[in-house]
């Protein structure tokens, strides 16, 4: 049993690096934009498409994909901010949002059924496969390269918000934009940037998401969608560092869980979720009221 | 969770609708005056969804069927149109569909949807308006308990899959048979009954259940539950899955923490020809079985022939045609045997003719019904894939059985 529970441990805390770099950019377009991008999910999957796309036609190592998916992921999510979020002006901002991100969602859905069709498909290399005997168990390549992936994505996000000019008008933007746009911050420039950086940032989960899931589909990002979110409420909503420690909670929590009951992991975690909440409504790392405008 | 997901459904139908309305629209203004108008069959199939790769594949096999039926005359000398509504398999939408199929849609017709899990709830509704309701993808026991006296289901029931794979290690003399079992199960009607059958049966030739856990089936990582399987060091692995990534999900696992079972057989996910080895690989898939009744190698003339059709309709190669596809073509079959032997379309009468013990033709074999519904003519069989091949191996003395591979061969990617 003890061997059950370290082993589970090892899995959650990597399968954990994994679900943050899915949910870090959500978070992050929350911080700034003040709107729940609920084409996160689908977006993931996009960026499994992408990195299958390179590897199956062009033969390209799915990490070093990743210099070719992020920057194409960027132009997108600034694509998607100038065409269907700047645009959204008044009180009912916030909920427009949810329905233009909820058609963006269905718009990439579907073009990638029209390109990919419905079928599943899976990413392939050998470090998917192979592992590292460590502490009496294997431990997957894949997962540890994603958990360093992880901590170095969330460490170069918090070097980029506070040891830079363009961080400085990001934090300025978030606190509040009449002051930013007053002090001269172009806060229309600082969204869309922010914004492509946090789909950016999910190329990188998609990539991951498509080499640890057993095969995707354009209907994936459905069942990840409620996951992302509950992971950056728990971890406190824009907190970069919180969606990686609520992460890490959720997928542990659920593995620990797993041993005894796979019915109850899930249930468990929202659980935990709930009772979060009660103690610290802002979730683990959120500040109460940061955000009122 | 399924219950937090976002849905598609309301844009979807609404779409389908309208597109399905356009298409009756100018079906009607190009059938002229003369000409009798044709039959609309409704389905209600998952295109989008979890279940979309299969609900995608019945289409095809629906609209094979279509195409075939037309060709050759149609039914009582009319032409067949099918009036397909997408439900992003969702038991909620596929209520609403065939509801208006029937009421909206006028369908003298229906077909049945994918999975148990809607074919439940569509049952019911056909029920209410009086329609047969032949479907080739509802027989696990959740679809036969409402007892409901219009649901025919073509394909094999669910329950009696794996017997194939219990005879056969019944009949391995006790040295050869494997010592301990894990059974992982995902929480699906279909995928849990044949399992735990499994399970009850094998309990008492002494194989040790070493792992018995159903997990919900919508977990987005399977790794924990797999490891957990992988560390009990089961000789068998009996997998309760519904779909290519949840097997994927337990071998890729299990190559990663170095360890591979003697027998390992999977509910579904192997049946889906090049879905499933382009997924998991040629050389991995080799040894993987999984409990069917039809595959593209069947000896039946009509099924030989549909085979052909499917490859030079949509391309690939005969194992790229998943069972799907046979399913959905043999519900189209039985149902035009029923309206031609009744001459017509009447849902009482196609009822009674269906119950009355008559053996029907389909692409998977003989068809007949018992009261609830169910195929007592269907044979399980289980298949493997031997290096790139899909093939029968159980029974072993069944015609058409190769040389079964155990145990399993290593991982090899």
């Amino acid at each position: 049993m003890g061997q059950q529970i370290y082993e589970a441990i090892a899995d959650g805390i990597l399968g954990g690096g994994v679900y943050a770099l899915m949910a870090v950019g959500l978070t992050l377009i929350f911080g700034v934009l003040d709107i729940i991008n609920i084409a996160q999910g689908i977006l993931v999957v996009l960026g499994a498409y992408l990195s299958y796309a390179l590897s199956v036609h062009l033969h390209i190592d799915l990490f070093v994909g990743l210099l070719i998916t992020v920057p194409t992921m960027f132009v997108i999510g600034v694509a998607i901010q100038w065409l269907f979020i700047r645009p959204l002006r008044g009180r009912d901002r916030a909920s427009m949002s949810l329905l233009a991100a909820y058609a963006v969602a269905l718009i990439i859905e579907g073009a990638l059924y029209r390109v990919f069709g419905p079928n599943f498909v899976v990413l392939k290399a050998s470090y998917i496969t192979s592992s590292v005997h460590l502490f009496g168990f294997y431990l997957s390549y894949i997962y540890l390269y994603g958990f360093v992936l992880a901590v170095a994505c969330v460490a170069a996000l918090y070097l980029l918000l506070y040891r830079t000019r363009f961080g400085r008008s990001v934090r300025a933007t978030m606190q509040d934009q009449t002051a930013a746009r007053l002090i001269g911050i172009d806060v229309n420039r600082v969204a869309a940037v922010t914004f492509g950086i946090g789909v950016a940032v999910t190329a990188i989960g998609g990539m991951m998401f498509g080499a640890t899931s057993g095969g995707f589909n354009p209907n994936s990002g459905y069942d990840l969608i409620s996951r992302l979110l509950a992971i950056i409420i728990l971890g406190g909503l824009g907190s970069i560092g919180g969606a990686l420690a609520a992460a890490l909670f959720m997928t542990t929590a659920e593995a620990l869980v797993d041993i005894w009951s796979p019915d109850w992991a899930v249930v468990v975690f929202y659980l935990a979720l709930v009772l979060v909440l009660i103690i610290r409504p802002a979730g683990l790392f959120g500040r109460r009221g940061a955000r009122a405008q | 969770m399924r219950s937090h997901r976002v849905r598609l459904t309301s844009l979807g139908a609404a779409a389908a609708l309208a597109a399905s309305l356009a298409a009756g629209c100018s079906s009607s203004n190009t059938t002229g005056g003369t000409a009798k108008p044709p039959i609309l069959i409704g389905a209600s199939l998952s295109l989008t969804g979890d279940f979309s790769a299969d609900g995608q594949a019945y289409e095809r096999g629906y609209e094979l069927w279509e195409h075939d039926v037309n060709a050759s005359g149609g039914i009582l000398g009319r032409k067949v149109q099918l009036v397909i509504l997408n439900d992003n398999s969702s038991p909620t939408q596929v209520d609403t569909n065939y509801t208006d199929l029937i009421t909206i849609h006028h369908v003298a017709l229906t077909f049945g949807p994918f999975s148990s899990l809607l074919t439940a709830p569509a049952a019911e509704v056909a029920h209410r308006y009086g329609f047969a309701f032949v479907e080739g993808a509802g027989g696990a026991p959740l679809v036969f308990s409402e007892k409901l006296p219009n649901v025919f289901d073509v394909s094999l029931p669910v329950a009696n899959e794996l017997n194939p794979l219990v005879d056969w290690i019944k009949s391995l003399p006790a040295s050869q048979r494997p010592t301990t079992a894990a059974y992982p199960m995902a929480d699906d009607p279909f995928a849990t009954p044949q399992v735990q059958n499994a399970q009850g049966q094998l309990e008492p030739l002494g194989i040790k259940t070493v792992y018995s856990k159903i997990f919900p089936e919508e977990v987005p990582d399977y790794k924990p539950n797999a490891d957990l399987v992988a560390a009990t060091g089961a000789q068998m692995v009996v997998l309760g899955s519904t779909d290519v990534p949840t097997v994927s999900s337990f071998m890729q696992a299990f190559e990663q923490q170095h360890y591979n079972p003697k027998i390992f057989i999977a509910a579904a996910g192997p049946d889906q020809g090049g879905a499933f080895t382009s997924a998991v690989g040629v050389s991995n898939a080799t040894g993987m079985m999984v409990p069917d009744a039809w595959y593209p190698g069947y000896a039946n003339a009509a099924s030989q022939a549909m085979v052909k059709e499917y490859v030079a309709k949509y391309g690939g190669s005969p194992s790229d045609v998943n069972a799907d596809v046979a399913e959905a073509y043999s519900v189209g079959q039985v149902t035009a045997a029923a309206v031609k032997a009744t001459g017509g379309t009447d849902g009482s009468k196609i009822i009674s003719y269906l119950h009355s013990g008559v053996v029907l033709q389909s692409v998977q074999g003989p068809v007949q019904f018992n009261s609830l519904g169910e195929n007592v003519k269907a044979i399980a069989f289980v298949f493997q894939w031997q290096d790139g091949k899909f093939v029968q191996v159980l029974p072993a003395s069944a015609a058409g059985s190769v040389k079964i591979i155990s145990p399993k061969p290593d991982w090899s990617s």
